[in-house]
């Protein structure tokens, strides 16, 4: 039992993170979900990953609770009464938090905090507005200590929203992580200009395509963890991905691809998702026992699986033999027509996998852009992103973007890394960000070069809790150690910065 | 008709409001010391030197004029380097159709262009044609002039240019042509006229490092001759990229942040109400 005794000894580990990955231990001991020889084989190539799901999964990956419920019936379950004021709003919030299980055992998904509490922090002083707002963001960068605790604002300019990012840039905390949900007919210019400012100078919050997201889930969704979109009172069951250019060294050719290799693949994928979700759903308690299915926070109903995959760029290149990235995917319109033939089969296979559950999703499943983790190195890509150090210029890279993000109903997203300049010109930003929502673009985000707090790939960390680990000490956030990864394999951190002068020629 | 065209940026958020798309015309009437892109002031005379220096073959003389490969092209401007002539062999000659396709191209990006150059006004006739077609996409046309060409000469232009972005280099006119090269009269009077029809959207003066008495004469006639709400832009002198001649008369470092904060707070004690440091 070295494993254990390994975690029981990382002096690099908080007493919290021990715990975590001692459960994830004991996790993979059991061994009753069966997997058929073909997964076992394509997880050991490395076609196939489980996202360290574990062998026994007990709840669903994502969970997105309807937190309205608990602002206006309260909770048997956790003893609480509908609050009345603010603080018992907040305080209501906090503890319900700490009860909503996921795949990294904090809440990825705390609520259109703006819509839940407009009408209690209206009836405040501002000044007590504020402090109690900061105290509630406070305790959640301390407690719930990991990057992919998400909380989303409603596009609307409330004055919660304009309070909760005005917090937000005095305060820098990496936790949450936030989503402006954009919406041009909706979301002011000047509320705009409040989040870019914001988000230059906190790397948050990012701006999910609201119109696209509404059309897809319905009014009611939700952005979680990293960029997921899903339906609010339900969530993602599991998320295994395809590593595509580990796929295609199976294929002869761009054809035998598209025929024969990416469908056997993703056959046996959706399989481990059947077998996964039925595990969830029929096996382990959370939907027998547990309070949010009780009290109808989730609906069954509202889950549906996630198919993720990463490096769409790499499997087109290797396809089509081209060695250089800076001549492919992304700069290449061939390397991109491929990309986009592949995602067309590949939206046709999941579109028609029939599955089990997701009911509310007439029974299918949905894409969705992983966006890599740290062991991937700089052979998968995130999701359909181009290479880091080989992206276009931003129009090139916006508009490539806006060819694959329609696919990816679950979650895909860009990040652009903006030189000083920009602070100075947020009309500037607020343009680029509505063209490329107009055209198609699911989710936009930003930050600034210098800045402490840093987007990786999808989640944000900041380079001085980097440092910390760097000298072998602790962090707080349990995410650090994945920024860490990212920067140290897969040169995350060194994406192509956007200068005042963008493009030429 | 087709114009020299040295470069398109494609997001530009420092040439005008929002979000822009900038296009470099070739060619400059003036010669300014501080120049940053001398090699935008002149066309090419074939002279064939940065030919021979180009470390790719991305360069070729043929039949007596110098072709540039650009997909041979690394990027490297040791052509710059090399040239005498304060030119570039690095040119496009686009139509305004060849423009205007990249300006669709990304329409729903910005609210307009900014032509400048060189001096955009060397190519009065294609910019004129080239802002008609831009007007009917709804986007902003501007020109960012240094005014050595009397706009009023150029009605129909006026009809499609929504703003001009002025540089007023130096007040007093000697003092203007050593920096320049050439007079200003035209500009003073651009100045004025561009006020006029309301079409000045800022005036734009490079504040230099050791020049106080010449610095603070513009500022304060600039201002006096200015509305106190239009935009007055006082730019730090830079030496990066400024060529040797200037160097030695403008010096090798960066205006201080007091001699232009003294600048500023002479144009505000005059009442000017928007000021901005670069």
């Amino acid at each position: 039992m070295q494993e254990v005794l390994n975690i029981i000894c990382d002096e690099t580990l908080t007493y919290s993170q021990q715990l975590l990955a001692l459960a994830r231990l004991a996790e993979s001991f059991d061994h009753s979900l069966e997997l058929s020889d073909e997964l076992v084989e394509a997880k050991k190539e490395g076609i196939i990953c489980d996202l360290n799901e574990g062998n026994a999964p007990y709840r669903p990956r994502y969970i997105c609770p309807n937190y309205s419920i608990l602002m206006e019936k309260g909770s048997e379950f956790l003893q609480l009464n509908p609050p009345k004021d603010l603080y018992e709003a907040l305080n209501s919030l906090l503890i319900m938090y700490r009860h909503v299980p996921s795949i990294t055992s904090f809440p990825v998904y705390l609520g259109t905090l703006d819509e839940l509490l407009e009408p209690f922090i209206l009836k405040e002083t501002r000044e007590n507005a504020k402090k109690a707002l900061g105290l509630f963001l406070l305790n959640i960068d301390r407690t719930l200590c990991d990057s992919f605790v998400h909380a989303d604002l409603s596009g609307k300019d409330t004055v919660t929203a304009r309070m909760i990012l005005e917090l937000t840039m005095e305060m820098q905390l990496a936790i949450p992580n936030l989503t402006v949900k954009y919406n041009p007919d909706v979301t002011s210019d000047d509320f705009m200009k409040l989040c870019i400012e914001c988000m230059l100078k906190t790397a948050k919050p990012s701006f999910a395509n609201d119109k696209m997201f509404r059309s897809e889930w319905g009014d009611k969704y939700a952005i979680a963890s990293c960029y997921n979109g899903l339906r609010e009172g339900g969530g993602g069951f599991t998320l295994p991905r395809l590593r595509m250019y580990e796929c295609s060294l199976k294929a002869n050719d761009a054809d035998d691809f598209i025929d024969n290799v990416l469908p056997h693949y993703a056959a046996i994928m959706l399989k481990m998702m059947d077998d996964r979700i039925a595990f969830i759903v029929e096996k382990s308690s959370f939907f027998k026992s547990n309070f949010l299915v009780k009290e109808h926070f989730v609906e069954l109903d509202n889950f549906t699986g996630m198919f993720g995959m990463v490096g769409l760029a790499e499997c087109c290149n290797h396809l089509l033999g081209i060695k250089d990235p800076n001549k492919g995917y992304g700069n290449n319109p061939e390397a991109d027509a491929l990309g986009v033939r592949i995602m067309e089969r590949l939206h046709d296979i999941v579109g028609k996998h029939e599955a089990k559950y997701a009911a509310n999703f007439d029974h299918h499943y949905r894409l969705h852009a992983q966006v890599g983790i740290d062991s991937d190195g700089r052979e998968n890509s995130p999701g359909a992103r181009i290479p880091i150090g080989s992206e276009p210029s931003m129009p090139k890279q916006i508009m490539h973007s806006c060819l694959f993000h329609k696919y990816f109903e679950t979650g895909i997203g860009d990040i652009f890394k903006f030189e000083e300049t920009w602070v100075n010109t947020p009309d500037a930003l607020i343009d680029i960000i509505k063209g490329a929502i107009k055209n198609g673009m699911r989710y936009f985000s930003g930050y600034l070069e210098n800045n402490d707090v840093v987007r990786v790939t999808g989640y944000l960390v900041k380079k001085s809790e980097l440092a910390k680990l760097d000298a072998g000490k602790q962090s707080l956030n349990n995410v650090s150690i994945f920024g860490k990864g990212a920067r140290d394999c897969s040169d995350a951190l060194d994406r192509r910065i956007v200068g005042d002068h963008e493009g030429s020629r | 008709m087709k114009a020299h065209v040295n470069r398109i940026i494609e997001f530009s958020n420092v040439d005008g409001p929002g979000n822009r798309m900038a296009i470099f015309f070739q060619k400059c009437p003036f010669k300014c010391l501080y120049c940053h892109n001398p090699e935008t002031i002149n066309h090419c005379i074939n002279c064939g030197e940065c030919v021979k220096t180009c470390p790719v073959g991305a360069l070729e003389m043929i039949e007596g004029k110098v072709i540039w490969h650009k997909d041979k092209c690394v990027n490297c401007d040791t052509c710059i380097h090399t040239c005498k002539n304060l030119a570039s062999p690095k040119i496009d000659m686009l139509s305004v159709d060849d423009i205007l396709e990249r300006i669709i191209y990304e329409k729903d990006f910005i609210q307009g262009i900014t032509v400048s150059g060189g001096e955009c006004m060397e190519s009065a006739e294609f910019i004129t044609e080239l802002f008609k077609e831009v007007k009917k996409l709804g986007l902003t046309c501007f020109t960012d002039s240094n005014g050595f060409y009397l706009f009023e000469d150029y009605p129909e232009l006026l009809k499609y240019m929504d703003y001009c972005m002025l540089d007023v280099k130096a007040y007093d006119n000697d003092f203007h042509k050593v920096l320049c090269g050439r007079d200003n009269t035209n500009v003073l009077r651009n100045l004025k006229y561009l006020q006029n029809i309301n079409k000045l959207y800022e005036v734009r003066t490079v504040i230099l490092k050791d020049h106080k008495e010449e610095n603070e004469k513009t500022v304060r006639e600039v201002v006096k001759h200015l509305n106190p709400d239009i935009r007055y832009k006082l730019i730090k002198y830079r030496p990066f990229g400024v060529r040797e001649e200037g160097l030695e008369i403008l010096g090798h470092s960066i205006t201080d942040d007091e001699e232009i904060e003294r600048l500023k707070k002479i144009a505000t004690d005059l009442g000017h109400r928007n000021i901005i440091i670069v």
